[in-house]
């Protein structure tokens, strides 16, 4: 293994992350409910009155992040290096997966982990695993085809 | 007031995803590429925001009920099943595919980048297909 210290950045991911923490803690704190992104888009489209609202609320927020940004300090970069094909596939699985798998990065990686879930870190062993797996076959197995 | 909360909690987050560098796919793929240059930065971005979680929800486990006088609504679901691990082990090859995950694809939506919409829309069809697919069988 080597280590790519040309991109790795450890004050902002610590900070980001803080202030992902602050966020999903927030949600908690203010409305007692998990910040799982893939859960509250779900919920956007089968709930109806106020368990709508907060939902669609917080994904405004979500939207409106980057446009802040934009205002401000500039967009971050976001280099996409997927296929159209390749992003269909990958959105399709993310769907069906996180809808399965109840939850995501945030539901089971951050809040579950925080909560000290057994459940949820065999879910975040599981999609980490994944992940993993699928970028070695794509780049090392396939060659990054796609 | 309830909605005034969660928008800010949205855009905190989501900001928080661009300073971590989770709203850009070739740094999410640069840490899943363990056998490649390795970027662990990502160990950063998990370690930082459960630290943080950690502390507020032990806080708002003591206090009981929400600062806006809602019930917690703890996850009650402990067993670790065959649609979890059907499901988990989905989105990861998903999110090792494009190296996008639900959070990062709605701000790059939000910043107006087509792949990103491209993706997202395939991610709420996926959602959409799980709900038909599970209403049949009830």
């Amino acid at each position: 293994m080597t280590i790519d210290w040309l991109h790795f950045s450890p004050w902002t991911s610590l900070l980001g992350g803080a202030l992902i923490g602050l966020a999903a803690g927030g949600l908690m704190f203010s409305l007692g409910r998990i910040a799982g992104i893939s859960g509250i888009l779900a919920g956007m489209f089968s709930t109806t009155g106020n368990e709508r609202v907060w939902r669609v609320a917080f994904v405004l927020g979500l939207l409106t992040a980057p446009v802040l940004a934009r205002l401000t300090v500039g967009l971050p970069v976001m280099t996409f290096e997927a296929s159209p094909t390749t992003l269909v596939v990958a959105g399709l699985l993310v769907g069906l997966g996180t809808r399965y798998g109840f939850g995501c990065t945030s539901g089971h990686g951050i809040c579950g982990l925080s909560r000290l879930s057994a459940r949820s870190l065999a879910a975040t062993l599981l999609f980490m695993a994944g992940g993993f797996v699928t970028v070695y076959g794509m780049r090392h197995v396939l060659g990054g085809a796609a | 007031m309830r909605a005034i909360f969660a928008y800010l909690m949205g855009l905190l987050f989501g900001v928080g995803l661009m300073v971590a560098g989770m709203t850009n796919p070739a740094k999410v793929l640069g840490f899943l590429d363990l056998a490649g240059a390795w970027d662990p930065s990502l160990m950063g971005v998990m370690v930082g925001a459960i630290i943080v979680t950690l502390g507020i929800f032990t806080l708002t486990r003591q206090r009981g009920v929400s600062c806006l006088g809602a019930p917690l609504q703890w996850p009650s679901a402990t067993n670790i099943d065959r649609p979890l691990i059907f499901g988990n082990v989905l989105f990861g090859v998903g999110w090792g595919l494009a190296g996008i995950c639900p959070g990062p694809a709605i701000v790059g939506v939000g910043a107006g980048v087509p792949q990103a919409v491209i993706f997202a829309a395939a991610m709420l069809l996926g959602m959409a297909v799980h709900g038909v697919l599970t209403r049949k069988r009830s």
